[in-house]
Parts: C-alpha cells; sequence; structure tokens
C-alpha cells in the first residue's frame, strides 16, 4: 500500500471519546476506622499487633498475613521512623480522590516506624534525592487541622538525622 | 492426577503506542488468527478460552462476555482472569490448568491491552489503596523507583547498571524482533540523559506503554503430539501473589515473590542449577533496575550480585543465557498480554520458531510475569516433555 | 473426573450497607469456612479470588484481600467473572495434579459504587452505551422479549419473587426476608418495564468462600464431603440485538455438559434442588427451561404447579435465590455454598428433606449471556 493511500485512510479513522465518571463511596471498614480516627483526635498513629508472632502492622488490617489469624490489639506506634526506600516523582500525577495534581516533584517514602514491623507510605518533605538515604531517621508532622485523612491529617514527614 | 501439558501454538499482533484501526476485539482477532494459523488449527479446535486484561484501560466492565466478538466465541467456554500486570502469566497459568486438569483438550489463552485508550496512570493508581496509599503513588514507577533506591544503597548499584538492561532488551528488539513496540536501539548516553520520572529511574529505563494482544494455545499431552511435533512442553509453573499493601511489598532490594516463585517453578521442572539449565530467558522486567535488582531473586547470582551480572555480559544474545530476545517489556507493554508474550516468547524459543530472535539450540526456556503487589509468576517451557 | 469434593463453606450475613471493608468480609468468611471444616490455613495449598475492578473501584481489585483470603503464602489467582467460575478454576487447579485442597473466595460491596453506572459499562462503548442501558434496562428487554414469546404474564413472575422472598425467611444470611403477595409485587414501584422493584434482586454487600480438596484430603475431615459429579460453562455471544435475548442455548449448553458428566439424563426426576441465579424474577423461569426443568416456555406452566416450592418434587432456590439477596460475584458462589449445605443436612428450616443431587448455577454477564452449572452430590 502506498504511503499517500495509507496516509489518506488513516486520517478517516474515527475515534470517540468519552469520560468514563463513576463515583465511589470507599468503606473504610473497622480497622482502617480506628487508624483513622485515632490521628484524628490523638494525634497518634495506630498499628495492630498478631496475637500469634507478636508483628505489629501499621495501617491496622483485619489478619496478619504470615500467620492468618485475626488481629485484635491495638498499639500506638511511634512517629519517628527510619526511610527504608523513596523516590522522587517528577512526572505529574493527580491524585484520583480529589482530582488535584500534586506539587512536583514530590518524595515518596516507605517509612518504617518504631514499634513497627511494617512499613507505611507517606511523603517526605525533603524533595532532594542528594539530600535523602535509605536509614534516613524521620518523624511526623501533624496538621493542626484534622479530618480523619491520613494524606493530609500527617502533612510529612521532616528529616530528623542522617542514616 | 493430571496430565502432560504443552503449548502448541502462539501468535501476536504488532504492537504499538496505538493502534487506531483496530479496536480491542480486533486485536485479540489478530492474534488468535496468528496462534491459530501457527497450529494449523482453527476456532472449532478449541474447546475452552481464558481471557485477560486490566479493566479500568479501556473501560469495558466483564470483558470476558465482550471479547467473544475477537475470538469467534460463540457458544464457547470463556472466562477472565484478571490480576494487574500479572494478568498476561496468571492467564498463561489458567490455560496450562485448564487444559492439564483434563477437562478441555485445547486451550485458547488470550492477553491483551488497548493502552492508548485510556490515561494509564489514572487507571493504574486505582490499584493503590484508597485511603491509605493512593496519594503518594506516583504511578507504576513509583515502587520500582524506590526498590532501586535501597538497592543502590546496600550494594552500590548505579543507574548506569540499570541502564545497561535497557540498552540490552532494546537492542533486541531493534534487531530481532518484528513484532515489538520500540525498534530503535538506545545507548548508556541516551538513558542517562532523558530526565528523571521518579528517581533514580529516567524515563528510558521505563518501559513503554502500548497496544497489542497475544494468543497461546495449550493442549493436552495426547492431543499436543497430534498438533505439532515440537509442542512447547510446560514443566514447572510457581506464583506468589502475596501483599497487601504496597507497604508491605517495598522496601526489599530483592523481590521475595519471584524467589518464590520461581524455587517452586524450578522444583517443579526439576532444576537444580537455573544458571547453566536454563538456555533462554523472558522476564518481565518493567524497567531496567529490575534486570539488576532481581537475577539474584531468580538464583542467577549471588546477592548484591545484580550489577556484576549484568555487566558481565553473559545475558546478551551471544551470552551464556540469554535474557529477553524479544526485547522485553522495555520495548513492548500492552499490560494485559505482557505476561502472556513472555511465555509465547519462551515458547517460541523451545519450539525452534522464533525466527530472527531464535537462540539456537534453545531446549528449556524460562518466562515471567511481575504485577500487583510486587506479584510474580514463573513458567518452565522445554522441548521434551521432562528435563532429561 | 476424579473425586473432587467441598469440603468446607461460609457466608456473610448480606445486607445493603455493610460496616466492613471488603478485606474485612473476605477474612470473616475464609476463616469461617476453615473453621467449619476443621481445617487451618496451612492445609490450603491454593487459592481462588473472585473480584470485578469495576464493582469495587479499584484496578486490581484482588489486592484487596490477597492477605484476609489466605493468598499471601500460596499460588492464588483471580478470575474475574462470577464465583461459580472460581470454583471451576479451583477444581481445575486441583484436577491438574499440583494442588490438594482450593480454597475459593468472592465478595463484592454493591454499596461502595452507582450500579447503574458499573453495569452500563458493560455495554460496548461505541454503539450501546450512549443508550443507557445498565442490568436492569437490559434485562427489562430480554423479560419482555421472553413474555411476549411464549405467553409467560407478569403473575407468573412476580410468584417467583413471592416464593422466593417467603424462602429466604428460613435463611439467616439473606437480606430481604420477606411476606409479600403477587399483587405487592404488581403494585411495586416500576423500575423498568415489566421489571419492578419486587421482581428485582436489591443492591448487596457480602462475602462467600467454599473450599475443594481432592478424595484423599476428605478423610481429614468429620462433615461429610459433597461430591462435584459434573460441572459446564457457556459463552453465547456479546451483542443484544446479536442474540435472541429468548433464547438459553448458552446455558443448555453448559448444563449438558455439566449433565452429561454426571450422568444425570432426566434432571427434574433425578436433581433434589436447585439454586439458580434469579437476578430477576423471570430470569428463573428462563433458566429452569435452559436447564430442561420443563420445555421452552413452560416456566409459567411450572411455577404453577408449586413443583418449585418448598415442599414440592422439585424445590428451586430454598435459599431465597438473588432476589433475597445479590452480592456481584458472591451470589453465585453462594448458590454452591447453599447446595452443599442442603447435601449435608444442615439447611436448618429451608432443609429439602432427603437432598440427594443439588443443581447450583451461575450467570455471567448482560442478560445471562454466560452460564454456569454444577451439579453435586452428597
Amino acid at each position: 500500500m502506498s504511503s499517500q493511500k495509507q496516509k489518506a485512510e488513516s486520517s478517516e479513522l474515527l475515534s470517540i471519546s468519552s469520560i468514563v465518571d463513576v463515583p465511589y463511596n470507599y468503606n473504610a471498614g473497622y480497622y482502617v476506622s480506628q487508624y483513622l480516627r485515632e490521628l484524628k483526635e490523638n494525634k497518634r498513629i495506630l498499628g495492630v499487633k498478631c496475637p500469634k508472632c507478636q508483628k505489629v502492622y501499621v495501617p491496622p488490617r483485619v489478619v496478619c498475613s504470615q500467620c492468618f489469624v485475626q488481629t485484635k490489639e491495638f498499639v500506638p506506634v511511634s512517629d519517628t521512623g527510619t526511610v527504608m526506600a523513596f523516590t522522587v516523582v517528577s512526572v505529574p500525577y493527580t491524585n484520583p480522590n480529589t482530582g488535584e495534581p500534586k506539587k512536583l516533584p514530590f518524595t515518596c517514602a516507605y517509612i518504617k516506624l518504631d514499634g513497627s514491623d511494617s512499613n507505611i507510605m507517606h511523603c517526605l518533605e525533603e524533595v532532594d534525592e542528594k539530600k535523602i538515604r535509605a536509614g534516613m531517621r524521620v518523624r511526623a508532622v501533624f496538621n493542626e487541622i484534622r479530618t480523619g485523612d491520613h494524606f493530609t491529617d500527617i502533612k510529612h514527614f521532616k528529616t530528623i538525622a542522617k542514616g | 492426577m493430571g496430565r502432560r501439558t504443552a503449548i502448541v501454538g502462539v501468535g501476536q499482533t504488532n504492537h504499538r503506542s496505538k493502534i487506531p484501526e483496530c479496536n480491542g476485539q480486533e486485536l485479540i482477532a489478530i492474534a488468535v488468527r496468528r496462534a491459530l494459523d501457527s497450529a494449523g488449527l482453527t476456532i472449532k479446535d478449541i474447546d475452552a478460552v481464558v481471557v485477560g486484561n486490566m479493566d479500568h484501560f479501556e473501560s469495558i466492565n466483564y470483558v470476558d462476555m465482550w471479547s467473544v466478538l475477537g475470538f469467534a466465541g460463540y457458544m464457547k467456554p470463556v472466562l477472565k482472569v484478571t490480576t494487574g500486570g500479572t494478568t498476561g502469566s496468571a492467564v498463561g497459568h489458567a490455560g496450562f490448568y485448564h487444559a492439564a486438569s483434563g477437562l478441555f483438550d485445547v486451550v485458547l489463552a488470550i492477553g491483551w491491552e488497548q493502552n492508548s485508550e485510556s490515561d494509564t496512570t489514572a487507571a493504574i493508581v486505582t490499584h493503590c489503596e484508597p485511603l491509605i496509599e493512593r496519594d503518594f503513588y506516583g504511578g507504576a514507577i513509583g515502587g520500582l523507583a524506590s526498590q532501586y533506591s535501597a538497592y543502590m544503597d546496600k550494594y552500590g548499584a548505579t543507574e548506569e547498571d540499570a541502564a545497561l538492561v535497557s540498552v540490552r532488551d532494546r537492542c533486541n528488539a531493534a534487531l530481532y524482533n518484528p513484532y515489538a513496540h520500540l525498534r530503535k536501539t538506545v545507548t548508556v548516553g541516551d538513558v542517562m540523559s532523558s530526565p528523571y520520572i521518579a528517581y533514580p529511574l529516567r524515563l528510558l529505563h521505563m518501559c513503554p506503554r502500548s497496544d497489542g494482544a497475544c494468543a497461546v494455545i495449550f493442549a493436552g499431552e495426547e492431543k499436543a503430539k497430534k498438533i505439532t511435533d515440537r509442542p512447547a512442553w510446560v514443566l514447572g509453573v510457581g506464583s506468589s501473589h502475596g501483599a497487601t499493601y504496597l507497604g508491605d511489598a517495598i522496601a526489599i532490594p530483592g523481590l521475595p515473590s519471584l524467589e518464590k516463585a520461581s524455587r517452586d517453578a524450578y522444583k517443579m521442572a526439576g532444576i537444580t542449577n537455573p544458571f547453566k539449565q536454563i538456555d533462554v530467558a523472558e522476564l518481565y522486567l518493567p524497567a531496567g533496575s529490575a534486570g539488576v535488582a532481581w537475577m539474584e531473586s531468580m538464583g542467577f547470582c549471588e546477592e548484591g550480585g545484580g550489577p556484576k551480572f549484568i555487566k558481565s555480559g553473559v545475558t546478551n544474545m551471544d551470552g551464556e543465557l540469554p535474557i529477553n530476545p524479544s526485547g522485553g517489556v522495555i520495548a513492548t507493554n500492552c499490560i494485559g498480554a505482557t505476561g502472556l508474550i513472555r511465555i509465547g516468547e519462551a515458547a517460541l524459543q523451545v519450539m525452534g520458531k522464533a525466527e530472527k530472535r531464535q537462540v539456537p539450540g534453545a531446549k528449556v526456556a524460562l518466562a515471567t510475569g511481575f504485577g500487583g503487589c510486587f506479584w510474580s509468576d514463573v513458567t518452565i517451557l522445554c522441548s521434551q516433555p521432562r528435563l532429561d | 473426573m476424579e473425586r473432587i469434593a467441598i469440603i468446607g463453606v461460609a457466608q456473610t450475613k448480606y445486607q445493603r450497607n455493610s460496616p466492613s471493608s471488603h478485606d474485612e468480609m473476605a477474612f470473616e468468611v475464609a476463616q469461617k469456612a476453615l473453621e467449619g471444616a476443621g481445617l487451618s490455613i496451612e492445609d490450603i495449598d491454593n487459592t481462588v479470588t473472585c473480584t470485578n475492578d469495576f464493582w469495587d473501584g479499584r484496578t486490581i481489585s484482588c489486592m484487596t484481600i490477597t492477605d484476609a483470603s489466605g493468598s499471601s503464602k500460596v499460588p492464588t489467582t483471580n478470575v474475574e467473572g462470577d464465583g461459580t467460575l472460581g470454583v471451576l478454576m479451583g477444581l481445575m487447579r486441583i484436577l491438574s495434579g499440583h494442588f490438594k485442597t482450593t480454597l475459593v473466595v468472592a465478595q463484592s460491596k454493591g454499596s461502595v459504587g452507582i450500579p447503574g453506572l458499573i453495569t452500563n459499562a458493560i455495554f460496548d462503548p461505541l454503539y450501546e452505551r450512549i443508550l443507557g442501558l445498565d442490568g436492569i434496562n437490559s434485562a427489562a428487554l430480554q423479560a419482555r422479549l421472553y413474555m411476549s414469546k411464549y405467553g409467560i404474564t407478569e403473575e407468573q413472575c412476580a410468584r417467583v419473587s413471592v416464593k422466593n422472598h417467603k424462602n429466604a425467611k428460613n435463611n439467616p444470611y439473606a437480606q430481604l426476608p420477606l411476606d409479600i403477595t403477587v399483587k405487592d409485587v404488581l403494585n411495586s414501584r416500576m423500575l423498568a418495564d415489566p421489571i419492578k422493584l419486587l421482581d428485582a434482586s436489591p443492591i448487596s454487600d457480602g462475602a462467600c468462600a467454599v473450599i475443594l480438596a481432592r478424595e484423599s484430603e476428605t478423610r481429614k475431615i468429620s462433615k461429610k464431603p459433597v461430591w462435584i459429579k459434573g460441572v459446564g460453562h457457556c459463552s453465547d455471544t456479546y451483542h443484544l440485538g446479536d442474540r435472541d435475548l429468548s433464547d438459553v442455548g448458552a446455558l443448555q449448553s453448559a448444563a449438558k455438559r455439566a449433565y452429561d458428566m454426571a450422568g444425570i439424563s432426566n434432571p427434574p426426576k433425578e436433581i433434589s434442588l436447585a439454586e439458580v441465579y434469579d437476578a430477576f424474577s423471570y430470569m428463573e423461569l428462563m433458566w429452569m427451561e435452559g436447564l430442561g426443568f420443563c420445555g421452552r416456555g413452560g416456566g409459567g406452566a411450572l411455577i404453577d404447579s408449586g413443583i418449585t416450592e418448598m415442599g414440592g418434587s422439585l424445590p428451586v432456590n430454598p435459599s431465597g435465590g438473588v432476589l433475597s439477596a445479590h452480592p456481584v460475584l458472591a451470589a453465585g458462589l453462594a448458590r454452591i455454598a447453599e447446595s452443599v449445605l442442603q447435601l449435608r443436612g444442615e439447611a436448618g428450616a429451608r432443609q429439602v428433606a432427603g437432598a440427594r443431587v443439588a443443581l447450583a448455577h451461575g450467570i455471567e454477564g448482560a442478560c445471562g449471556q454466560g452460564h454456569c452449572v454444577f451439579v453435586l452430590k452428597s
């Protein structure tokens, strides 16, 4: 097929644009509700302990994945922890929950809070990758106005010491 | 219980970033027709179909029902398997179980994705837990980038090491694979001068998003031998899809799910020395960093040995263990198909049908799938029904 | 086919707006199914989950329940379709020889999204979606075609609702146990002609789990195993306009495969009870015809005859069926779970006396495009 004919044919290809707009009302369930409430009311981060292996998980969840036993005991963990891994994101990113584009660059980090055996995701205040290392110590900075939203009740984690 | 099962046919589209002249059903039709032709079969010979993609990329609910038009599935048994990025490999495994069970003799496995139809990032971020993880996600790359930053810190790996993987895969695609999406070579310099997407990963470290489809035909032992004299026998399958929160899965420099899945697959296949016994590997490496950090998880090198491994050249086409002769995921990523393409490419290798990308004398091939919450699938294929 | 049994079942109480999250529901049924079978998670060597991205509002929706469904440490896969298809997948994995026991968990929460929009997404984006087709009005098209072709009346459809909501009173898991009359159904709010509110299933949250095992494993448990004697699945073509919506060919094909495997030649005589996917009242009549309980067009006469009532010779939906609780995906699995309870003699007030062979049925897609049929035996 000659390239001219191809061009003519492809300019005749139609497409239909549509926006798929399906709103959802996510249910936090019992465990995450406890976590969010404690953040909002007491500026405290809650984990949950497995009765069998004693591991503490943040955020709280109904079952210990290793033991398959229901967790029941909520334990507060420290607001201070260690960066286990991080990335500085430079590509545009829109939060699908709010429709707001995030200010770039932002640092996404996996943080092991003291007292927890699992990592939580949050962002760091520091956005220069040269100043961030795995092993770095960070502390949560809470928002004065809290609504029971993990993303905003904790504003970010600030560096307190290099690892 | 159960029976030996083999792959008897493989077909795929010529993958591109946008295939506007086809809709998803038509992409499926192309791949299916090519697979059937390669095996000398018609759709009437197919006893059951398993199909997979990621719904939100095309915004079609119950794709198994919609897709029947693509493969003339009128009055056929159909079901859908969806597991995120591992969908393609999960579909492959499902096709295997359909045939190995004895309930169906000839089974068609289809993976497809038309990424150009949607905003891939918007669709993918909803996999992140909405109340605890979604805000920081940074797209599919965020987790991979974080993981590599941890590997770099622990073992002194560099961005250049990851770039070598992109160079290898892109060159293979350019030189040998007419089906690949990206078919231009890149150099380490090209990769290192491309902008950061999410530190430490740059644009050219990452896979593209592609439109494409792949179809693989599985058959039980008796039928397989009748259909072709060189079936690709499934010797081992392994799968590890643990972890619900990304926080539980990341920050570990290697890939534990790949370690578990490959260990199980090796055991089933009777492989004790993977590096020596595997002739060619089609690995699901969504970024160059994976080609450094995950090699030890498969037992190809010692812990922390990723950089040395990639720099040694053993994984090039002329090396001892060629990886991704097809160009892998860094050259083509039509997500629902990608894991299945790895299985299909591995099958073509041991069937001797890999054309220009054939590794001479390949008898044992390994294919992996990756996705979801850092999950892995592994498939081992062989030109013989048993390893030796 | 080798002997594979169902050795454990569990269901949540189905309700409109469950306070539990997806993983909390999944864990509840996974744990209960294990406890009921006297097993622990170590006895399970692989799992199958059934979740749907649209219904859950999450891509890779199976990720939400990975840990909760016991899938963290064993091979697992996710069937994005009705729970009956999930059991089929679990069955094939055992028959392949590579696994001994499969835990199957299905869940969904209709409360988190907007079902009309979610089911609108089933339809073709280029030709059909813009028409505003959804689960209810597409069913209305099928109902009208079926009824006018065979002379089935709205009263006969209403009789299905009356029967099933009454049966639900004996089912502690059901969402809508109701004492209603045919007149109540006919007078209920019109949703899409001829489907009225009481002809339609509710929006539900819920989860269900079953455990499959090969024969050698059944000796570990004290409960009576329920054997899978036959299974079949089949799909019609896609566009509503390409199908004869009053036709049940796909169901007949699926049922034939299941019956042949199970050695059943006279379904109404050989089956003790049936749990069928009655998302709408007319569907029970159509599916009974497709399953061979009566001839084509005989659904109306069959419901009138009383044979399918509790106490009749072939009770259909003793649990109250999908009309009484419709957690998408889990609903098909619940048909299997209820059949198992019946065959074990554990169905309490809804027990069908002397139940020996049960038929469980699930559907997939719009207007029952796909069907899956199981024949179970005690």
